[in-house]
Parts: structure tokens; C-alpha cells; sequence
């Protein structure tokens, strides 16, 4: 029996998401609704009685604002009605708690697979069919996950109340198929097409060639294996060895070419320019100190480095893109989720401090064609924040840096960056934290959410391209509470020693989980008949390799087992022994008494083939434009505070909790109203201590379109000189590379593969180069490398992008420094050296001209300056530290003084560098290296004795006055109302 | 040497209850030891059914903390307060009847409102007279706002202040009361506790210095009594001079305090207790 509940507010009572929906209806979609009204449904698929039925409906009613009914709720006039609940098997988290509350209520037990599912739906008046639908198709459901019913008004009334329920019944059976890998390469690349394995021919013929090998076939003869490969043992393979999880274009060996030079030949871009960039700092630092705070890099699922004596930090930042196209709100949300679960399962696991995000889309006021099959940028916009913020704030952990790009290129595919910073105890129940192994005779226990279809070949999905074929059940949707629960069970269970090894189940599922975990036992045996499942019906492949969410998995000695069920059952998070770690060599694993896969680790880890890529560098062309001579530099400067991508996103941001824990020091948004996003961020580790850690990143595809060397020396510099102009130590500063690239490999579709692969390659070379000088070393990073999409026959690639991350230590967080002026009569100093570098500049990019003077970096010049500025900083000299980044020293000289709520008068020839140039680069010239600072006229001497040897200029003063005048070339360039400037920066984003 | 209050704060039992969503736990239990006080953190599963024997009257405060019980799903802190008034209401009813404190923050108060636990007129402890509903503004929001502690009020959490600035952390802090009649009587009662002001120190309706709405720019209500206190704003996020958004202006002027003035809530509640178990006379 299923009992309907109808849940909407009084007459008279404000009903928030109706009058949200009817004012997104109205100005993103066009359509003239004159009122939405909104009632949340409960469908109870359980055996209640009438009085039973009557309590729920109670429970879930706010006696003071709401009004409900079994069945079905009058409602108040409409046109039309518009249901939408989930597809079967879609994560309903509502409905979940919505169960809880029923077994709390009753106090007795309900049957198994008693459920609540929930929908809702939408009276809407003002509207015909044809806009009922357009609403539900293009704003109300997503048809992935969601389905909609319309009716109008009489259609509604003289229907039945639906109790039919999205419950997943099937009668398939489990079973297991061999694949015949004897066929031609024809066929070989058709099953990996079809199975979406994502594997190359090569990699399909060292499968074949693998299990054609006699002693392979003798010890699959003894298991009663069949001689080819089970689908089980295929999909693991293809999991396994998926670009997502081996990054093989990083680890392939390339000849890189370019005009006029010898070929070079790479042996993995990963060891050579990131891994052994590291170890080089490493060294330098045991030299140069005795002692190194890196602690464990890039081998687990995040990097740790030293804190202080009681805790280490941990940090990685993922991507989630593929996901986030297809499912703005559900792809985001398991984005970031999904990262929280790699600080934690580090090492023995760390608690989460902080969440970092940033999203490159297209113009969210796009007004084009939208290729078919892709969303309206505007809503990929609206799912990705919704679904990050319910994920980050659900789960109790404040952001600590967010940032927004757009570009048409992000169209076909949006960039979804997640990260976390977590901090873990040196050690933890008298081990050390961050390292773990699984020891032979452990238990394989999984916990947390149960395995459904959702997520199946996730990996080997985000490693192609989005096209029509693309899977639905790749998408995802998180449940933060299940996590939660889960974390809070976990780092009890950490304290207590009832685990001697952990890790996530993301990409891959339990395939990589397990895999990965079983390198340090030698082996594994798992029974998937074990697995909790959601539903019944999933083949033992599907099991193995599903990416349901919220699951980690644990090795435990047997000894500990059953005080760790015993916890996981009071914390009321399932908690399941799937297997046992072994010493055999090999991951076997079974369906019940049978089976189903045995494969060796060493063939499992090894047995890639190495991709061999070629890289072919041409520097391209793009002319420089010629600049009228009249132009209005302050017009200017207005129209690039109003481009959406220096523009203020506080609207969206205000929506993302950035204090909860407490440890909030200098947040996302700074200044007199709080409103100018800040440099870097600082957070306390640790109540009780005043050390702190100093967030900060830089990004900048546009200079990709020039060349991706100064691309990425430009992303380090701007991570560096923010982190290190708030208070950050350069010593004490370590780096993540998060690297989202578009097809690199040279194909049929990617005839331009070997440029975009020596675009990646000039990068990571630069990398290596620009990390090494600073003595900034990464510790984790992340490729996706796929990030192109042909869409109803229009193929868009993403520019060459790479977010570089940093974390510096603070030793005192209220040394910080934040970037807005504080008081009128201090001096204005202009640092660093400002060039003619406006190639891909926002004034370039707004004249509609790439050009070529991209932006260059010289260590041996901007080091020495960071040092002074530190010094500065530790001294207490200054007021205010703002790094001129994109939009150049005009919008960084608005920023710093908007922040402030004063004015700015400031002389640019005074700058003998400023004086040289042309008074357009003078102003908007995006070069490296440079702040802007502010301080007391009694503090100058010292503060330029901490300079010497450095460029510097004293160029002005702080002004009680609003406004920003800007001298140059003997003429007054920018006179400005900054009040006005703020509203035109604050427009653009707020009214969207 | 310690005073006798010093000392009779360490007396101070405070429990932080965990688990299920909840998330302010470790600055919540900070505030509360930064004041002296000895606090224990226990998940809900526990103290329903504590393996170690521990029980809510072991207790002096019972802090219900910030974040997201069972997801807000429903609405906020209704799954969160319909377990408690099926599986701990007794014990809960009888730790109010013997005197203890309660302070609820956030879905802490959401919890308490819906659990009837505030405002309880005519000490009706388990019924709900009002609501916490939907932000005015859909959503969740973060932006510090400035609360006034009303003079007149019973509440014991609120003494010694008059304005305050805190971050505001919530989509469903919008306070209603069941009818006109019952917030004629939380108003005549002096219920309210802290109201939401304006630049000049004015309780306002407008947005954003009334993040959501709320009726009377109610930010906090208490019980007759004056030991159960819910309200929306986090005082758990304003331990440190540092943790206030304008810090760094204040360190400029020279005046920038140790200790956040979030502290002085936990302070009053701890101090409260501690008065009566040192025996001194209880000061107003």
C-alpha cells in the first residue's frame, strides 16, 4: 500500500520556492507566469494504518505555515500543473530522512524494503501547454534523473492522485558472460565502443594476448574460468587502466618537435616535470634545513605535508565535468563530495577543513544557439553552484576560495574544480597518520551508502568525449548526510585503531578501491554477493565497478572487526565484510561460491601498454591590434568591471557557508563591506593556536591561445604573489597542478592533437621550471584531459587550462595583510615591473584581439621582491597588499580602493617602467610579479630599506575622496566615481 | 589563585551533543571551554543509549549545536526533533524541570522551536508554537549581520550586552508564531531575547540586516524561564577578535580584543551555573 502526502503552505503564507521558480520562469526563460505555487509529495510505500497514514501526514505538515492532505491537497487556482519526481533508482536523500522519521514515529519495525520517495509539483498560472512544457523540459526537470507530467486544470482534478512509485523491479537475474576477444582489431575496438570500455586497440590486444598465455589459461582452468575474459574481469581492466585513473597521455612517452630544434623524447610528463620536480625541492630542502615538510606525495589520494608538531595538512583539488554537463546540480554536488573523500581517505584519513571551488562556463547571458544536447550556460551555472553548496554547506565545511571564468569554449564542456584541505593528527591511535597498508588477513570492509546502478563507467567515460551516446547512469547524485554520518563513524573509528588501512570508492568503484588497496597485502578475495545493493538485479560486473557515492573501503584485522561493526551500527552507517586481503598476487574475486575474476596485480598495474604520442610546436599568429590613439581609458576600465569575468560573483558566493568550524581568519570576501573578493584566505589549522594556513590560486586559460609556457608561469606567479601578499610563507608553500586539457591526441577527430599535446608539454616543462625556482613543490594534482564535446554535430574544445593551487603556512594569522586600502593619507607603492605584456589580456580580449606579448616571468627578479614583501609583512609595515592580476594595475587600483570604500590619486610616472609605455599597456598590461600596496606615511623608510634592490615606485595616496584618478603620460588617463565603478561591477553577475 | 567563580566554572558540565548532520560541534564545545566550562561531546546514539552510562542529568548545559541534522530534509530540525520527542523526551523535560540550561544554535534552535522546547508558554515544553521558516530570500546565505540583546528579556544567555555582530548561517531562520495571540504573549512575556538591527541599532525588517524575513527581527527567543535560549546567529563562530570580518581595521586602531564577543553567551550560561554552585549570590 502507498499512502500520498501533499504538502503545501497556507493561503496568506509566503512560499519562497514558488516565487523563486516564478521569477527564474520570467527572466531566464522568457516566459510571462504570473504565479507559481509549489507542494512537496511523499509517497510512503509501506503497510500503515489509517491512524498511521494520519501521524506522517502530521509530522511532515509545519503546523504554523503549512497545510497538507492524504491524497491530494486542493489547490489554489492554476493553468497548469507540473509533477516532477526522480527516475528509479535516482538518490531521493529526502526521502530517506523522510523514512527515518516514520521509524522514529511508529517505533515498530516496517518491513525491508519499506521506502518514502518524494516529487513535487508546480501549479502554474499564466501559461499554456507549450510553456508548461518548456518550464519543466528547460528549467523544472532535468529528464537524466527527472520526469514530468503536465496537466492544465481539468485534465488534474478528474485524475486519480498518483501512488505509483519510481521503486526499481526487475526480474533480471545476475549472470556472467565470457567476451570473446578473438576477432579482428575491427572488432576488438567495436566491444570496447560498445562496452564503453574507452580502450585503445592496443590495450585491447595486451588483454587478448594476456589471457591467451598458457598459464594464464591453466590457472583460469582450475577456478572454472572460462578461457577468455568474463565481463568482469574486462570492465576492471578497462576501469583500471582508464585514462582517469592511470592518466596515460601523462605517463606516455612523447616526441616533442619544434621549428628549428632537435626532437626531444619525454619518458611521462608526470615523472619527468612534476614527480622528480618535487624530489628536487625535497633535496634542496634537507640541504638547505636538515629536514623536509613534505610528508607523503602524490602516491595517495592526497598530499600531506607538515603543519606543526601535533597535525599535518592535506589537500587535493579534483575536477568533476563530464558529470557536471550532463547534470549541472547532481554532477557538482558528487564533485564535491567526491573530493572530500580523498583528504579522507589519506593516510589513515584526516578531518576536512575547508572546500575550495572555481568553474569555468560559457557567459551565463549567453543569448546563441545552444548546440543539442547541451544546457543553457545560465543553467549549468544555477545547478553547479546549487549542487556544491548544499554538498559543502550538508557536510558542515566551510569554502575557503571560489572563482569564476567564462568563455564560449566552456560551452560544450564546463570546468567543475573541487578541492578540500583536511588536517590530520601526526598519529592516531600510536601510528603515524599518513601512511597505511593492508596486511594479508585484513577484512575487506566497505561502508556507507549501498551500490545501485548509478555511476557505472564514470571512469571510463570522463576519459572520452561527451557525445549523444554518452551514459545516463553516469551521473551521480550526492547524499552529504549519508557522508556525513559515514565521517563522523570513521574518525571515531580512527581514534580507536579499528582500521589499519583506507580509501574512497570514486572513480572505478570497488574495482580501484580494493585494487588499489590490496598492492600492499599482495592480493585480495571479494565476494560481490556480499555488497549491499539498493535494488536487486545488478550483474556482478556492475557491483565491482559501480560509482554509487558515499562509500569508503577498510582494511581491518579480523581481531578489530567486531568492534568496528558494533561502532558502525550504533553511528547508523552500514558497515559490510566483503573479502579478505591476501598475499596471493592476484584480485580474486567471486560471485558466491563462484569465480568470476582472477587477475594478477601485475598484469592489473603493469600490464598498460605505454602510449607513444607525438607533440609538434608551431608558435601560432595572432596580430597585435592597433589601438586608436583616443581612446577612454576610464570607459575602458568600467567595461572590464563589468565583464562577467572580472565582475563580482558575491551573489552566488553569499549561498556557500565559509565559517562554520570557526577557523575563518580572512574570508573569500574582504574590505569595509565585506564585498571585494580577497587575494588569499586565511584559516586557523587547530582552535587553541594562532598559526594558520594561507589558500590562494591562479588561473588564466585566455594565455593558452598564446603559448601555455607563459600560461603556466603566469597561474604559479598569481598563486604565489596572492598567497605570499596576504602573509603567506614562500618557504613553507606547497602547490597542486589541476590540469584540464582538451584532446591531446592526434586523430581522426582531433586532427590538431600534436599541437595541443606540445601545448600540454611546453606546460608541465614550464612547471617543473616556475615550481622549482619559487621552491613551491606540488604534492597531488589531477588531469582530465578529454574536455571536448561534438554536440548535435558541432564539436567545442576547452582551452588549455591549469588551476594552480597553493597552501602557505601563516605563523601568526593576524599578521595577514588583506587587499583593500583601510585609511585616507596613506602612500600607494606600485612593486614589480610593469611591461608591454597585454597579449590575451582583458583589454585585448575586449577589443577583440588575442595579440602576442604575453605576459613572462623572471624568478631571479620577483623572488627577491616576494622576500622584501614578507619581510614587510612580518614587520607590520603594511596596510593593505593587492596583486594585479588579470585586468592589469587599472582594475587592481579600482579593486584595492572599492574595497576600501576611499579613493585613489595615484602618478604613473612616477613608475619609471609606466612612464615607458604606451599609457593603454601602462594601464591594463597584465604583467607578473607586481603589487599594489598601501601604507602609513611614518612607516616609508622602513618599508623601502626592506626594498632595496627590488622595482618600486611611491606613485600616490589614499584619498578620503570616492574617486580614482590616474595619472599618465602627463595626462589625467582615469578619473573615476568609485561608487559608480562598484555598481557596474557588482551588475553584470547580480542579475543572473 | 583561582576565585571561587573561576573554580566553580571547571565545575561546569556541559554537553555537546553530535552526530546525524550536525556540524558546529568543535567550536561550539570550544566557546564553551574557553569560559572554563567541562564539556563532553556526545553523539545523539549515545546519549539515547550510552555503552559508558552517561546521561543527560549528568549535566548542568545542554548545548544543541549548528548544521545540517538528517539534511534539513523536510524541513530544518523537524527528522532531529521528532527523534528526540519519540526516543529522549522524558529526559529532556525532566533536565529542563531540574534547572538545566539549554542554549541552541542554528538547527539547534530550529530543533528547540520545533520540539516546542522555546517558547514554551505556560511551560508547555513539548508543544510548537511557532515556526522557523523560509528565509524571505530562498536559500542559504552567510554574511554577518548585528543582533541587540533586549534588556527586558528573562534570558540568561544575554546578559551584559547590548549589540553584537555575528555571521548569520541559515535558509530557514525566519521566526513565526503559531498566532497573533501567541506572539502578543512572547512579546509581553519579554520571550524574544535578540532581535536583528539596522545601522543605527534599530530592529528592522529589511534585508539584508534581517537575513530572513523574521517577524519582530526575531534573531533569538527564550523559555519563561530564561535558561533555554535558541537563537539563529552563530556565537560559535565569533571566539577570536580575529574571527570579526573587520579585523584587520580594528588591529589598525589598535583595538583588537583576544576573545570574540560570541564568548560572552557561553560566558553567561557557564557563569550562571557556576554562581549557583559556588553558593555566591547570583548578580544581574
Amino acid at each position: 500500500m502507498t499512502v500520498r502526502i501533499e504538502v503545501g503552505y497556507r493561503a496568506g503564507v509566503q512560499d519562497p520556492r514558488g516565487l523563486a521558480t516564478l521569477d527564474t520562469i520570467r527572466s531566464f526563460l522568457g516566459i510571462p507566469a504570473t504565479n507559481v505555487r509549489s507542494f512537496d509529495v511523499y509517497l510512503v510505500d509501506a503497510a500503515l494504518s489509517e491512524q498511521e497514514a494520519e501521524a506522517v501526514r502530521r509530522h511532515v505538515t509545519d503546523p504554523v505555515t503549512q497545510r497538507s492532505a492524504l491524497d491530494r491537497l486542493a489547490p489554489e487556482p492554476f493553468d497548469f500543473v507540473i509533477a516532477v519526481g526522480f527516475r528509479p533508482g535516482v538518490t531521493d536523500a529526502v526521502g530517506k530522512s523522510a523514512l527515518a522519521l516514520v521509524r522514529d514515529l511508529l517505533a515498530r519495525p516496517l518491513e525491508p524494503q519499506a521506502a518514502v520517495y518524494t516529487s513535487r509539483l508546480y501549479f502554474v498560472s499564466g501559461v499554456d501547454r507549450q510553456q508548461a512544457t518548456a518550464i519543466s523540459e528547460g528549467l523544472l526537470a532535468n529528464a537524466l534523473i527527472e520526469r514530468f507530467e503536465i496537466a492544465d486544470r481539468d485534465q488534474y482534478l478528474a485524475s486519480p492522485p498518483d501512488t505509483s512509485v519510481p521503486a526499481i523491479r526487475t526480474s533480471h537475474v545476475p549472470s556472467v558472460q565470457s567476451i570473446d576477444l578473438s576477432g579482428d582489431d575491427e572488432a576488438l575496438v567495436r566491444i570496447s565502443r560498445e562496452r564503453i570500455l574507452s580502450l585503445g586497440l592496443d590495450e585491447m590486444r595486451a588483454i587478448r594476448d594476456f589471457f591467451a598465455r598458457p598459464e594464464v589459461t591453466a590457472r583460469r582452468a582450475q577456478l572454472s574460468l572460462t578461457r577468455d575474459p568474463t565481463d568482469v574481469e574486462l570492465e576492471c581492466l578497462a576501469q583500471t587502466w582508464s585514462e582517469h585513473c592511470k592518466h596515460k597521455i601523462f605517463n606516455a612517452t612523447i616526441e616533442y618537435r619544434e621549428p628549428g630544434r632537435e626532437p626531444v623524447t619525454f619518458t611521462s610528463l608526470f615523472k619527468t616535470h612534476i614527480r622528480d620536480a618535487t624530489e628536487r625541492i625535497r633535496q634542496q630542502q634537507l640541504e638547505q634545513r636538515g629536514s623536509s615538510w613534505l610528508v607523503s606525495v602524490f602516491h595517495d589520494n592526497a598530499g600531506v605535508v607538515a603543519f606543526d608538531d601535533a597535525v599535518h595538512v592535506v589537500y587535493k583539488v579534483e575536477t568533476h565535468n563530464s558529470p557536471s554537463a550532463l547534470d549541472p546540480y547532481g554532477g557538482a554536488m558528487t564533485g564535491i563530495v567526491g573530493v572530500n573523500r580523498d583528504p579522507f581517505g589519506t593516510g589513515l584519513g584526516a578531518d576536512l577543513l575547508y572546500n575550495v571551488w572555481g568553474y569555468c562556463f560559457a557567459d551565463p547571458h549567453h543569448d546563441g544557439p545552444v548546440p543539442r544536447g547541451l544546457m543553457h550556460p545560465r543553467r549549468i551555472r544555477d545547478g553547479v553552484h546549487r549542487g556544491v553548496i548544499e554538498g559543502g554547506n550538508q557536510s558542515g565545511i566551510p569554502y575557503g576560495r571560489g572563482w569564476e571564468i567564462f568563455d564560449e569554449r566552456f560551452l560544450g564542456k564546463p570546468l567543475v574544480f573541487c578541492g578540500t584541505v583536511g588536517r590530520m593528527p601526526v598519529t592516531s591511535a600510536g601510528r603515524p597518520t599518513h601512511t597505511k597498508a593492508a596486511r594479508p588477513g585484513d577484512r575487506i570492509v566497505m561502508c556507507g551508502g549501498r551500490i545501485g546502478k548509478d555511476g557505472i563507467h564514470g571512469a571510463t567515460f570522463s576519459s572520452a568525449g561527451l557525445d549523444e551516446s554518452s551514459p545516463v547512469q553516469a551521473v551521480q547524485i550526492g547524499d552529504p548526510i549519508t557522508q556525513k554520518k559515514m565521517f563522523d563513524f570513521l574518525l571515531e573509528a580512527r581514534e580507536q585503531g579499528l582500521y589499519d588501512a583506507i580509501t574512497d570508492n570514486g572513480a572505478g568503484g570497488l574495482s580501484s578501491s580494493v585494487g588499489e588497496l590490496c598492492t600492499s597485502s599482495g592480493g585480495a578475495r571479494l565476494d560481490l554477493s556480499r555488497a549491499p545493493l539498493k535494488y536487486a538485479g545488478l550483474d556482478p560486473w556492475e557491483i565491482l565497478i559501480s560509482e554509487a557515492q558515499e562509500r569508503m573501503t577498510l582494511a581491518v584485522a579480523p581481531d578489530k572487526l567486531p568492534a568496528l561493526l558494533r561502532l558502525a551500527q550504533r553511528r547508523e552507517v552500514e558497515a559490510t565484510d566483503l573479502g579478505e586481503f591476501t598475499d596471493s598476487g592476484e584480485l580474486l574475486v567471486t560471485y558466491g561460491d563462484r569465480t568470476v575474476a582472477s587477475l594478477p596485480l601485475d598484469f592489473l598495474h603493469e600490464g598498460l601498454p605505454a602510449l607513444h604520442l607525438t607533440a609538434t610546436w608551431s608558435p601560432p599568429l595572432h596580430p597585435d591590434p592597433v589601438l586608436p590613439p583616443d581612446l577612454d581609458h576610464g570607459a575602458l576600465l568600467e567595461a572590464l568591471l563589468r565583464n562577467p569575468n572580472l565582475a563580482s560573483n558575491e551573489k552566488k558566493s553569499r549561498h556557500y557557508d565559509h565559517e562554520v568550524k570557526g577557523l575563518t581568519v580572512v574570508r573569500p570576501f574582504v574590505g569595509a563591506s565585506n564585498d571585494m573578493p580577497s587575494d588569499a584566505s586565511v584559516f586557523l589549522v587547530r582552535h587553541g593556536s594562532r598559526e594558520g594556513v594561507v589558500l590562494s590560486e591562479g588561473i588564466n586559460p585566455f594565455l593558452s591561445d598564446i603559448d601555455t609556457r607563459w600560461m603556466t608561469a603566469s597561474v604559479i606567479d598569481e598563486a604565489v604573489r596572492k598567497a605570499v601578499g596576504a602573509g603567506g610563507r614562500l618557504d613553507h608553500m606547497a602547490g597542486l597542478d589541476n590540469y584540464c586539457w582538451p584532446d591531446p591526441v592526434r586523430s581522426d577527430k582531433t586532427p590538431d592533437g600534436e599541437y595541443k599535446l606540445a601545448q600540454l608539454v611546453r606546460s608541465t616543462a614550464a612547471l617543473s621550471e616556475f615550481c622549482q625556482a619559487y621552491g613551491v613543490p606540488c604534492i597531488s594534482g589531477k588531469d582530465s584531459m578529454k574536455n571536448d564535446s561534438t554536440m548535435g554535430g558541432v564539436k567545442i574544445s576547452i582551452p588549455p587550462t591549469l588551476l594552480f593551487s597553493v597552501v602557505a603556512k601563516i605563523e601568526e594569522v593576524t599578521l595577514a595583510v588583506t587587499m583593500d586600502v583601510k585609511q585616507p593619507g596613506a602612500l600607494v607603492y606600485l612593486l614589480g615591473v610593469t611591461r608591454d605584456e597585454l597579449g590575451a589580456s582583458a583589454l585585448y580580449r575586449h577589443l577583440g584581439a588575442i595579440g602576442t606579448s604575453v605576459p613572462r616571468l623572471d624568478p631571479s627578479e620577483t623572488i627577491p621582491l616576494y622576500q622584501a614583501v614578507q619581510r614587510a609583512i612580518r614587520e607590520q609595515l603594511l596596510e593593505s597588499c593587492h596583486a594585479p592580476t588579470r585586468g592589469g594595475l587599472a582594475v587592481a587600483l579600482a579593486r584595492t580602493a572599492m574595497g576600501g570604500e576611499l579613493g585613489i590619486d595615484v602618478d604613473l610616472d612616477l613608475d619609471p617602467h609606466a612612464r615607458a609605455l604606451d599609457t593603454a599597456a601602462a594601464l591594463f598590461a597584465e604583467s607578473n610579479g607586481r603589487f599594489v600596496v598601501t601604507l602609513a606615511p611614518d612607516k616609508s623608510a622602513a618599508f623601502e630599506a626592506c626594498l632595496a634592490g627590488c622595482a618600486f615606485a611611491r606613485i600616490g595616496t589614499v584619498t578620503a575622496a570616492r574617486s580614482l584618478r590616474v595619472r599618465h603620460g602627463s595626462a589625467l588617463s582615469i578619473d573615476a566615481d568609485l561608487r559608480r565603478l562598484k555598481a557596474a561591477w557588482k551588475e553584470t553577475l547580480d542579475a543572473v | 589563585m583561582p576565585s571561587e567563580l573561576e573554580s566553580a566554572r571547571t565545575q561546569v558540565r556541559t554537553l555537546v551533543v553530535t552526530g546525524l548532520g550536525l556540524n558546529c560541534e568543535e567550536e561550539t564545545a570550544q566557546g564553551f571551554r574557553m569560559c572554563g566550562a567541562h564539556v563532553d561531546l556526545v553523539h545523539l546514539g549515545d546519549l539515547l543509549d550510552d555503552p559508558r552510562g552517561r546521561r543527560l542529568s549528568d549535566y548542568h548545559i545542554l548545548s544543541l549545536v549548528g548544521g545540517f541534522a538528517f539534511g534539513d530534509h523536510i524541513a530544518a530540525g523537524v527528522v532531529y526533533a521528532n527523534r528526540l520527542r519519540y526516543r529522549a523526551l522524558d529526559s529532556l523535560l525532566r533536565f529542563v524541570d531540574d534547572g538545566g540550561l539549554v542554549l541552541g544554535i542554528c538547527n539547534g534552535f530550529q530543533t528547540m522551536v520545533k520540539l516546542g522546547l522555546v517558547p514554551a508558554l505556560d511551560g508547555r515544553y513539548a508543544t510548537q508554537q511557532a515556526t522557523l521558516a523560509a528565509n524571505d530570500r530562498l536559500g542559504y546565505r552567510d554574511a554577518w549581520i548585528t543582533v541587540r540583546a533586549e534588556p527586558r528579556s528573562p534570558c540568561v544567555w544575554t546578559r551584559g550586552f547590548d549589540l553584537m555582530d555575528l555571521p548569520s548561517r541559515h535558509g530557514e531562520g525566519k521566526f513565526i508564531a503559531e498566532s497573533p495571540e501567541v506572539l502578543a504573549r512572547i512579546e509581553a512575556e519579554h520571550l524574544v531575547a535578540l532581535r536583528y538591527v539596522d545601522d543605527r541599532g534599530q530592529p528592522t525588517q529589511a534585508w539584508p540586516a534581517n537575513p530572513s524575513g523574521s517577524t519582530n527581527a526575531i534573531a533569538g527567543i527564550c523559555d519563561p524561564s530564561g535558561r533555554l535560549l535558541g537563537l539563529m546567529p552563530h556565537p560559535d563562530a565569533f571566539l577570536y577578535g580575529f574571527s570579526h570580518p573587520s579585523w584587520p581595521r580594528r588591529k589598525l586602531r589598535g583595538s583588537l580584543p583576544a576573545q570574540g564577543d560570541g564568548v560572552r553567551i557561553f560566558q553567561n550560561g557557564v557563569d550562571h551555573v557556576a554562581r549557583k554552585l559556588s553558593g555566591s549570590r547570583e548578580t544581574v
